[in-house]
């Protein structure tokens, strides 16, 4: 037995209309982007008289690698809406074990990476159970953690010093030209396998209502416990990267990555309320926040004054797309 | 009405559960056999739901158990879907920020090279499952928080029958649908019915429950008090509300003849018809229907939480602006809600300083609060009221629900509002202290004070008030004068389709 249809087919919502509405957040990063890389040329055309060339891409794309994988890192866990602050701490740890165990051999670099990439999965992973089998609250665990952590590669590393062997540095941040960008594409290319994973749709799920989530049968567990792992080891990689630019460790430089990554994610569209935006975004938030610093940089800024701007633009840049987003939300089908 | 086999598909045996000392559920019984249709009616708060979620193995019942096939079943959302059980949740467990194909297709996604999810071939396969099912109005790719509340409830409907579920419940699945989606749904039903499913579902409207039920089971106070295959509407509301003790309530004095202190014209909001209203010094007026028909809008909307999208209130003949409950304090009206611990008490804080904190710059001279006038005013009110506690420097959270709503109250009263908005007030309450409740609403209506009256029971809008509105989906549906009131009057005007004053 055919039942009535409730109502004659009506039309439908565009396509394209969909995609520009669900997607705003990545297309405003993307925007965004487009504007700091311009904004980027022209202030150093105007200081240096010439156009930036290969040495200036290089190093602003080797500069940026660790914050990109920090800030993909942090997007997991913000998209099951919590927050990761021991990003930070990790990137210390694993930046000291770096600069003390690897030697002059390009063998023993990689070897020990992949100790240091099990470390930062092993910091997710206490965050994650904490998280998901204690019910604590995100930020006080991460918070408690990331103090954890850095008191860690203190120990490790008590001052900057140790090496890490330069053909490490040349494979990671090969300073002739910006072969890192592969690093970012693979980066990319991974997280949309994710995002077709099992795991990934229940990563979106938890953040868009964890109560029906759980009521559906998705395993919030297994899940979360996956999210601060894969942000752990993202997190330990961003050490490994910084540590092979700086090619010698300090256990102190990564401090800042906890509270950058939160930026390039939400500046990448991320939403911090959980289920919404992507790791796309935050690589484009990563490159954003890069570039802002460079621009500030050949802009003249007193250093000190640095932060300022940041977050100046930062306000902007949320202020601004949630106008924007908003509307195109609200528009009229 | 198919043959019954032996074994149920589904059945409770003496299944009672308890949610922080209310009981829920006190030894009910149900047997659903396969092919077959059974609806469960009862009040709101009858244990319907309770029992729905047991069946369902999203909670565990204290005592009793479930057997499916006659044999005992595990509890767990894991084992409900081995059993091949599917529910269809009163509250809706859409993800907003997903589509509406990745929402009907979460769990069993189409996968396509390495074994990945085909993103791109979802919205097809969803508008083509959808379909199917002869629906064809719903965007696929639309965002599910993007799309009409009955829309969703249909898209949480099609997620559950595409699963092709062997045990089907559904509870209170029509709430937001309109007639002819409500003939698409049972449709499906019979489709699944006759294909040997077993479908329970709860609904509050006696047309639908006639259309589609084989068998009714009729809950009450948290038990089943009767199964039937035919049964009239009249009989079944009878047994549903039961009787009480009349001496639960206080004499009901005479409806005073004032002009109204407060009119509405016209005023309408979210879930709510423009309605018109007047409310007298001295008149306790029942607003009475099943939950969700638009009370609770009607009630906030006047404190101003959020205030009326439309229409004109006026107040001793004078426009008033209610658009944030300060203008609604500012005006002398008074909310008391049944969530007393998240809309109005400071549960870790004494009586005394839950009572005048409103209060306090009457209170105050030069800043500085002056204590004996407090506590005067404290005592006056604490025996006024009858809170029952030892001192005023009780914290509020350790009495009672019943004796919280009197000190939420009292506070009102210091303020010396005038129009007292209690809405469901005696929910959860003893019987005692609803009793003590009863008496002094009644006093205070002696006194001159106007008062709107909500309750989810029946019985108490029947006894208690002067006149009673009854509300289905957002409009008044019959006016009721209260002497000779009974239960079920107002309980049948709200369910009636056509409903009529009595």
């Amino acid at each position: 037995m055919q039942p009535d249809t409730t109502a004659d087919a009506l039309p439908r919502g565009n396509r394209l209309g969909h995609l520009i509405a669900q997607n705003i957040g990545l297309i405003l990063a993307g925007a965004i982007l487009l504007i700091a890389i311009v904004g980027f040329i022209v202030i150093y055309g105007i200081e240096q008289q010439r156009l930036p060339g290969n040495f200036e891409l290089t190093s602003t794309v080797n500069s940026a690698v660790p914050l990109v994988f920090a800030a993909v890192g942090q997007c997991f866990v913000v998209l099951t809406k919590g927050i990761d602050l021991s990003v930070g701490g990790v990137v210390d740890l694993a930046n000291a074990m770096a600069a003390v165990t690897m030697g002059k051999s390009l063998a023993s670099a990689l070897g020990w990476s992949v100790v240091i990439l099990l470390v930062g999965a092993a910091c997710g992973l206490v965050n994650g159970l904490l998280v998901a089998l204690g019910r604590l609250q995100p930020i006080v665990v991460t918070l408690g953690t990331l103090s954890i952590y850095q008191g860690l590669a203190i120990r490790v590393l008590p001052e900057p010093g140790g090496m890490i062997p330069p053909a490490f540095t040349n494979f990671l941040v090969n300073p002739n030209a910006p072969y890192a960008l592969i690093f970012i594409v693979v980066l990319a290319l991974a997280w949309s396998a994710f995002r077709r994973s099992r795991a990934g749709v229940d990563l979106y799920a938890i953040g868009n209502d964890e109560a029906a989530a759980r009521a559906l049968g998705v395993n919030i567990l297994r899940t979360k416990i996956i999210a601060y792992m894969l942000d752990g080891t993202l997190a330990a990689a961003a050490g490994l990267f910084l540590a092979a630019s700086a090619t010698a460790g300090d256990a102190t430089t990564g401090n800042s990555y906890t509270l950058s990554s939160i930026v390039a994610v939400v500046l990448g569209g991320v939403s911090l309320f959980g289920g919404r935006g992507s790791a796309i975004g935050a690589i484009a938030g990563a490159l954003i926040t890069t570039l802002i610093v460079n621009i500030l940089f050949f802009g003249h800024v007193n250093p000190l004054f640095q932060s300022f701007y940041e977050g100046v633009f930062l306000l902007i840049a949320v202020v601004v797309g949630g106008v924007i987003g908003g509307t195109i939300r609200r528009r009229p089908k | 009405m198919p043959a019954v086999p032996a074994v149920a598909a589904i059945a409770a045996q003496s299944v009672s559960k308890s949610f922080g000392g209310v009981k829920a559920l006190v030894g009910a019984s149900i047997a659903i056999s396969p092919g077959s249709v059974h609806a469960l009616v009862g009040e709101n708060g009858a244990g319907k739901s309770t029992l729905i979620k047991i069946l369902g193995g999203r909670i565990t019942p204290d005592a009793g158990g479930v057997t499916i096939e006659g044999e005992p079943a595990h509890s767990g959302i894991a084992a409900s879907r081995r059993y091949g059980i599917g529910t269809v949740f009163q509250e809706l467990t859409l993800l907003p920020f997903m589509t509406v194909a990745e929402n009907l297709l979460l769990g069993r996604e189409p996968r396509g090279r390495f074994g990945l999810i085909d993103r791109a071939a979802m919205p097809e396969v969803a508008e083509r499952e959808l379909a199917a099912l002869g629906i064809t109005h719903i965007d696929p790719r639309a965002l599910t928080a993007d799309i009409a509340l009955a829309e969703r409830q249909i898209i949480e409907i099609a997620r559950v029958i595409l699963a092709k579920p062997r045990i089907l419940l559904l509870d209170e699945p029509t709430s937001a649908l309109v007639e002819r989606e409500v003939a698409w749904l049972f449709g499906q039903i019979r489709a699944l019915r006759d294909g040997g499913t077993a479908i329970v579902f709860t609904s509050h409207r006696w047309g639908e429950i006639a259309a589609v039920a084989d068998r009714i089971t009729i809950f009450r106070n948290g038990t089943d008090v009767g199964c039937f295959d035919t049964i009239g509407e009249d009989e079944a509301i009878t047994l549903m509300t039961g009787r009480q003790l009349e001496a639960l309530f206080p004499v009901r004095t005479p409806a005073p003849d004032n002009p109204p202190v407060l009119t509405l014209r016209g005023v309408a909001g979210e879930g709510i018809a423009p309605l018109d209203l007047a409310l007298s010094p001295g008149e306790i007026l029942g607003i009475g229907g099943l939950a969700g028909h638009g009370h609770r809008s009607l009630f906030f909307g006047l404190f101003g939480a959020p205030g009326f999208s439309q229409g004109e209130i006026k107040q001793n003949g004078r426009t008033l602006r209610i658009r944030s409950p300060r203008d609604a304090i500012r005006a002398g009206i008074a909310l008391v809600p049944e969530d007393r611990k998240s809309e109005g008490l400071f549960l870790p804080l004494k009586i005394r300083d839950n009572l005048t904190l409103p209060i306090l710059a009457r209170l105050s001279q030069f800043g500085a609060i002056r204590r004996g006038a407090e506590r005067a005013l404290v005592d006056d009110t604490i025996a006024q009221l009858a809170i029952r506690t030892p001192s005023p420097a009780q914290p509020v959270g350790v009495l009672s629900g019943g004796n919280q709503q009197k000190v939420l109250l009292g506070r009102w009263l210091l303020t010396k509002a005038r129009i007292l908005l209690l809405y469901d007030v005696t929910r959860g309450v003893d019987v005692a202290t609803k009793h003590e409740i009863y008496d002094l609403v009644a006093k205070l209506a002696r006194e001159g004070y106007a008062i709107l009256f909500y309750s989810s029971d029946a019985e108490e809008l029947a006894h208690l008030c002067h006149r009673v509105l009854v509300m289905r989906r957002g409009a008044f549906v019959a006016d009721l004068p209260g002497v000779g009131l009974t239960a079920e009057a107002i309980v049948s005007a709200a369910m009636r389709e056509s409903a009529h004053a009595a």
